[in-house]
């Protein structure tokens, strides 16, 4: 024991040395975590960076199409008419190409850090699923439960199926589990790979707006291609006095709703991760920013933020299940809401 | 790069990844889990039945047996008591038709009494008739022995006679 703490000590001691030669950039910092980038910087060694190059795919509208590695473009530099744009030009932080009519923004299909983080959490999930699955092929369900691995992927997509799909979705759940389990398990993997601060994980893809409107818009095409004559009768001719219908104001009310739904979904998950990754890069940043107030200040609150931080963590692998329960659970209602047939009277 | 801009590039690839992840995991990963899952529930589900019925035969099999055992008892108790009867029944008869023997047999004997005493009675009157025959007999010889005795006799006894005819 006395030995670990003579290391930890040591270590504390030794972090704000060797980090107090630079100065933290907190806007940097902060968006270089939960932002995207063309390239995926994984660490920093003797002024060294060690980056992941990504491949950058552009079409202009002037010289066609490009294919080219990030690390042209890391320090600002101009590849092929390709440079990202300053904080001074238009499209901060995107690849603009620099045109005799100005900077102009071409169609951008890069393989970026999210995109990568994307394909490798898939690539997990897919692996997780499948090998959950595989025990089934090589045994009779019907006789025996799985153990260990398998027993745990069950246990979760049954859980998930019986809990939430069956529970709010209603008679004909079995239509929409498919999704709604890819749903669940989509965004449950890739918020725990947030989680993990290093490559392969630490992409902020949960987090990424564009991540959750494309969820969105699938819960908002599961609910609205297959809902039944009673939901659109629901919101064109609701069943309230007259004069509210004439005046359209409550099928415009439920017309909003429609969109509304879906929204929310796409806010409550992007926001909730997003602020996550902020407070644990917050926390973080305490041990960096408070260098500069000599040893003991620092070493003190740096004990304070990883204590915090271990308590962040913890809450975000909470926050992890619950986000991808809620998205999950908030579909399935606004699905067996759309498939709910009029009450007998 | 701005935080609340969705991003094309990334609209781009996370459409088709998901669209992958989705085939991928709905043709081979869930349904082939929940599949054998409910498989296996109904299974478990067909065997509680099954029990519960076996259950059910078994306590229905008690029963019957009970109710058997019941009805054997009654149908004892019934023939034993029938028995009683009968032989209640044929006690009293033998009874009464030892009582009518009885009865029939003291009449004969009373009647055959009654006859014996009668001839009995006859033969002492008879014997007494001759016996007094006799002794009368000597009497006469003896008082008759002159003509007017005689005489005195026979017209005594035509008189007692005719009184006793028209008696």
């Amino acid at each position: 024991m006395r030995r670990i703490k003579v290391v930890i000590l040591l270590i504390m001691m030794l972090l704000p040395v060797s980090l107090r030669a630079q100065d933290m950039d907190m806007n940097e910092y902060l968006f270089g975590h939960i932002g995207d980038s063309y390239g995926w910087h994984i660490t920093t060694i003797n002024g060294h960076h060690v980056t992941v190059h990504l491949p950058v795919i552009v079409h202009s509208k002037t010289s066609g199409w490009h294919v080219f590695s990030s690390k042209h473009i890391e320090e600002g530099e101009e590849y092929e008419g390709f440079h990202i744009a300053t904080a001074e030009e238009p499209h901060e932080g995107k690849l603009v190409e620099a045109t005799p009519q100005g900077l102009v923004k071409p169609l951008d299909i890069s393989v970026t850090k999210n995109v990568l983080g994307l394909a490798i959490n898939s690539l997990v999930l897919v692996l997780l699923v499948l090998l959950g699955a595989r025990w089934y092929r090589k045994h009779d369900a019907r006789e025996e439960a799985p153990k260990g691995f398998a027993g745990i992927v069950e246990m979760m997509v049954m859980m998930v199926e019986e809990d939430i799909i069956k529970e709010c979705v209603g008679k004909d759940y079995k239509r929409y589990s498919p999704y709604l389990l890819t749903a669940f398990f989509f965004i449950f993997i890739n918020n725990l790979m947030g989680i993990v601060p290093f490559f392969p994980g630490g992409a902020n893809i949960t987090g990424n707006i564009a991540i959750t409107l494309f969820l969105a818009v699938c819960t908002f095409l599961a609910v609205n291609l297959f809902g039944n004559k009673h939901y659109y009768k629901h919101i064109f001719w609701p069943d309230v006095p007259m004069f509210l219908k004439a005046f359209p104001l409550m099928p415009l009310i439920e017309i909003i709703g429609m969109f509304t739904k879906p929204f929310s979904l796409m806010v409550r998950l992007f926001a909730n991760i997003l602020a996550g990754h902020i407070m644990l890069l917050g926390v973080v940043a305490v041990v960096f920013l408070t260098a500069k107030l000599g040893f003991a200040m620092n070493a003190g609150l740096s004990v304070i933020s990883v204590f915090f931080g271990v308590f962040m963590d913890v809450l975000e692998l909470l926050v992890a299940f619950l986000q991808a329960y809620v998205f999950t659970m908030l579909s399935s209602v606004f699905i067996g809401l759309s498939r709910q047939e009029p009450e007998e009277e | 790069m701005s935080l609340i801009t969705p991003d094309f590039g990334l609209l781009f690839w996370m459409t088709l990844i998901f669209a992958v992840v989705f085939f991928i995991l709905a043709k081979f990963g869930f349904p082939m889990i929940t599949g054998m899952v409910n498989e296996r529930s109904e299974r478990i589900q067909d065997s509680i039945q099954k029990a519960r019925e076996a259950e059910l035969r078994l306590q229905n099999l008690a029963e019957e047996q009970k109710a058997m055992l019941d009805e054997a008892r009654a149908e004892q108790a019934r023939i034993l008591k029938e028995t009683a009867q009968a032989r209640d029944a044929m006690i009293a008869d033998a009874r009464a038709k030892a009582q009518d023997e009885a009865s029939k047999i003291l009449s004969d004997a009373q009647v055959r009494i009654a006859a014996e005493r009668e001839s009995a009675l006859r033969d002492i009157r008879k014997e007494v008739a001759i016996l007094s025959v006799n002794v009368a007999e000597k009497v006469l010889r003896k008082d008759l022995s002159s003509n007017e005795s005689q005489m005195e006799l026979i017209s005594k006894m035509v008189d007692e006679a005719s009184s006793e005819r028209t008696n």
